[in-house]
């Protein structure tokens, strides 16, 4: 918060508070609402809300009184959204946090490692349902980026005319589908040839691929336009086909842009609950075949754990608090490796 | 796209010119891929409304609980748009700070790091949000609300009786205003750094302060496509499932009170609750409700890209 340092006359009270005064206000602040939230055995959250309030309203009263009202009025929205800023993280730190220290205590070998078959109270474990999130989500993956990319070749390489408006609008509307929606989809078709009973792991596949496609043509197609025009036109000079100009040139120097956006695609739909819920039904056995039955998967794992627990509910719970950091786990995994290649290998890319 | 500059590729004119075996596969299959997209969408919509065919030619006295279709659906499209409300009116102005925070007021390295903190938030799953909202918001909650019952209950938002769970619509709007924070933000940093630099300068010049800049020159610029970014949020709203679906106690009841046990449910979270124990005709009610919130949410999402586009025609982008 440096202020505004040029000594421009600011109608009344055109003096400026001293360097550092924020800090020096909200030190005392927290130090006042400290032995208050002590005092009354209060939270850590109510300690921050009473040092939020009493450092805003110090700054406003001084700063009204010494720097007059427009340098005031600045000072004061700075604190405030700085304030709104911190209340925003809150949530978040709360919970990772909550996730880590519920998660650890069932977070244990024998949780890798078993499913959940024949377990009635302790006990157990998420194996089956992260071997079935793994092979849901490599399936979607498959029919999704093959798919996503070639699209996004056709939007910026081949498109032009009304297919193309058609296709850039119809992927618009497809990013906007609720996923219990895309899971309904997939219901529907799978139902539509094998009856309303049907459950399978492919089913799943089906609904999160709808929910990936449009992700990854939109990363693809980002990073296939930021490609420069000259390289196109240098490797055109030299006699190469189109067609291999895109394999051979464009696509490579993308490369590190579309797997960033694919990771994070991939990202975003293992932790879909929803459509899973819905199609791939949940069992507490393993099964590695998308083609048969009902699958297990860590999403349905966590919700029905919690949701419907047993006897006794501590046990249920626990698994699904581990469930959840592993989940949150393997978003974290993705999300920083898809960071780690795009610094590393990417190309540079004016933000 | 840049066809014209492309020597090895003449138009077609005369009928000599023979294009490549590759170029005509591989456009073919790019092409091909392109079609898949419309193939897949005409499919979504065909298959849903093909299965929510019965529901909708179905008599009355076959349907859950003898309501018609539109009785059965209006609590949940009103659930489903009060909640979705709660989070828009508490997301867009905290997002609005969180970007002005990191395009303007954080220092620069900070500012690299407090968006990816922000783009975080919207990695984690909604399952997870879910069981969050319900272990710890939730039971958070209950003293608030009591207290705003017993000071605030003459306004009906906060009538009461407080939940004593914290399973209540409004927790369930605050979790979704989590959700979908990050949305608005991403949309509203990037145009609050497009901002003309000579714009922002020259106010400073004359005098104005941060603040007074960031008032009449950063937010007026910004404007539309803070509005589009928070119809993108609503349309994530109005289609989240899990966090509802775990968080709120639903009895079915239409109230605008929000700190009660009775709550009315959302589409998605009656979905999820509903589709695993159904069969025959209540399968295809369900998957009518979705339909209805198919089109919801199209229609959200429609607005939202009409103002993007038309902002980007008016840049001349």
């Amino acid at each position: 918060m440096g202020g505004n340092p040029v000594s421009i006359p600011f109608g009344e009270g055109s003096g400026l508070l001293p360097r550092r005064s924020g800090l020096f206000v909200f030190a005392a602040a927290a130090v006042a609402s400290g032995v208050l939230s002590f005092a009354l055995d209060l939270g850590p959250f109510v300690w921050l809300l009473i040092t939020g309030l009493i450092g805003l309203v110090t700054i406003a009263a001084w700063s009204l009184a010494v720097e007059g009202r427009r340098r005031g009025l600045d000072r004061v929205m700075t604190v405030a959204i700085m304030e709104v800023f911190v209340l925003a993280l809150v949530p978040l730190l709360s919970l990772l946090y909550t996730v880590v220290s519920e998660g650890l205590g069932r977070f244990d070998g024998d949780f890798m490692t078993s499913s959940m078959r024949g377990v009635l109270a302790e006990g157990g474990g998420a194996f089956h349902a992260a071997m079935g999130t793994f092979i849901i989500t490599a399936v979607a993956a498959a029919a999704a980026v093959p798919v996503g990319i070639l699209t996004a070749i056709y939007l910026v390489e081949y498109g032009k005319g009304r297919l193309k408006r058609a296709i850039t609008f119809f992927v618009d509307v497809m990013m906007g589908i609720p996923s219990i929606v895309a899971g309904l989809f997939a219901f529907a078709l799978f139902a539509l040839f094998f009856g309303p009973g049907i459950r399978l792991g492919v089913m799943g596949s089906v609904a999160l691929a709808v929910l990936m496609i449009p992700t990854v043509i939109r990363a693809t197609e980002e990073m296939l336009r930021v490609v420069p025009t000259s390289l196109r036109e240098a490797s055109y000079a030299l006699g190469v086909p189109k067609w291999l100009t895109v394999l051979r040139v464009v696509l490579p120097t993308a490369l590190a842009g579309i797997v960033t956006g694919v990771m994070l695609a991939i990202a975003r739909v293992i932790g879909e609950t929803a459509p899973l819920l819905i199609t791939t039904g949940s069992i507490d056995s393993l099964n590695l075949d998308p083609f048969d039955g009902r699958m297990a998967n860590l999403p349905v794992f966590v919700y029905e754990q919690y949701k419907f627990p047993g006897v006794p509910p501590e046990a249920y719970v626990e698994r699904a608090w581990a469930g959840a950091l592993l989940l949150i786990l393997m978003v974290m995994v993705l999300f920083l490796a898809a960071r780690f290649t795009a610094k590393r290998y990417g190309v540079e890319i004016r933000r | 796209m840049n066809a014209g500059t492309v020597p090895t590729e003449p138009e077609p004119t005369s009928g000599k010119v023979r294009r490549r075996f590759g170029d005509r596969a591989f456009s073919g299959l790019a092409t091909a891929a392109g079609i898949t997209i419309l193939v897949v969408l005409a499919g979504v919509a065909a298959f849903l409304i093909s299965e929510a065919w019965p529901a909708i030619t179905a008599p009355v006295s076959d349907l859950p609980e003898r309501k018609t279709l539109a009785h059965y659906i209006w609590p949940l499209v009103f659930g489903t748009v009060l909640s979705s409300t709660i989070a828009i009116v508490i997301a867009v102005p905290m997002a609005i700070a969180v970007a002005l925070f990191t395009s303007h007021l954080a220092p620069k390295g900070l500012a690299a790091s407090v968006s990816y903190l922000v783009d975080m938030l919207a990695a984690i799953p909604s399952i997870i949000y879910g069981i969050w909202g319900i272990a710890v918001l939730g039971p958070a909650s209950v003293p608030v609300t009591r207290w705003l019952a017993d000071h605030f209950g003459f306004i009906p938002l906060f009538a009461g009786p407080a939940s004593t769970t914290g399973r209540t619509m409004l927790v369930a709007g605050l979790v979704l205003a989590l959700m979908i924070l990050p949305i608005i933000c991403a949309v509203a940093r990037e145009v609050f750094q497009q901002t003309p630099k000579g714009l922002q300068e020259s106010a400073l010049a004359l005098g104005a302060t941060r603040w007074e800049m960031i008032r009449m020159v950063v937010l007026p610029f910004g404007r539309s496509a803070v509005a589009a970014g928070s119809m993108l949020g609503l349309g994530r709203a109005l289609g989240e499932t899990m966090a509802v679906t775990i968080i709120l106690s639903v009895s079915g009841a239409v109230t605008f009170n929000l700190i009660s046990s009775e709550n009315p449910s959302t589409i998605a979270a009656n979905v999820a609750l509903q589709f695993p124990e159904s069969s025959g005709l209540d399968v295809n009610v369900l998957i009518a409700t979705g339909l209805v919130l198919f089109a919801i949410t199209l229609a959200v999402n429609m607005t939202a890209r009409s103002i993007i586009s038309r902002r980007e025609a008016a840049d001349g982008r």
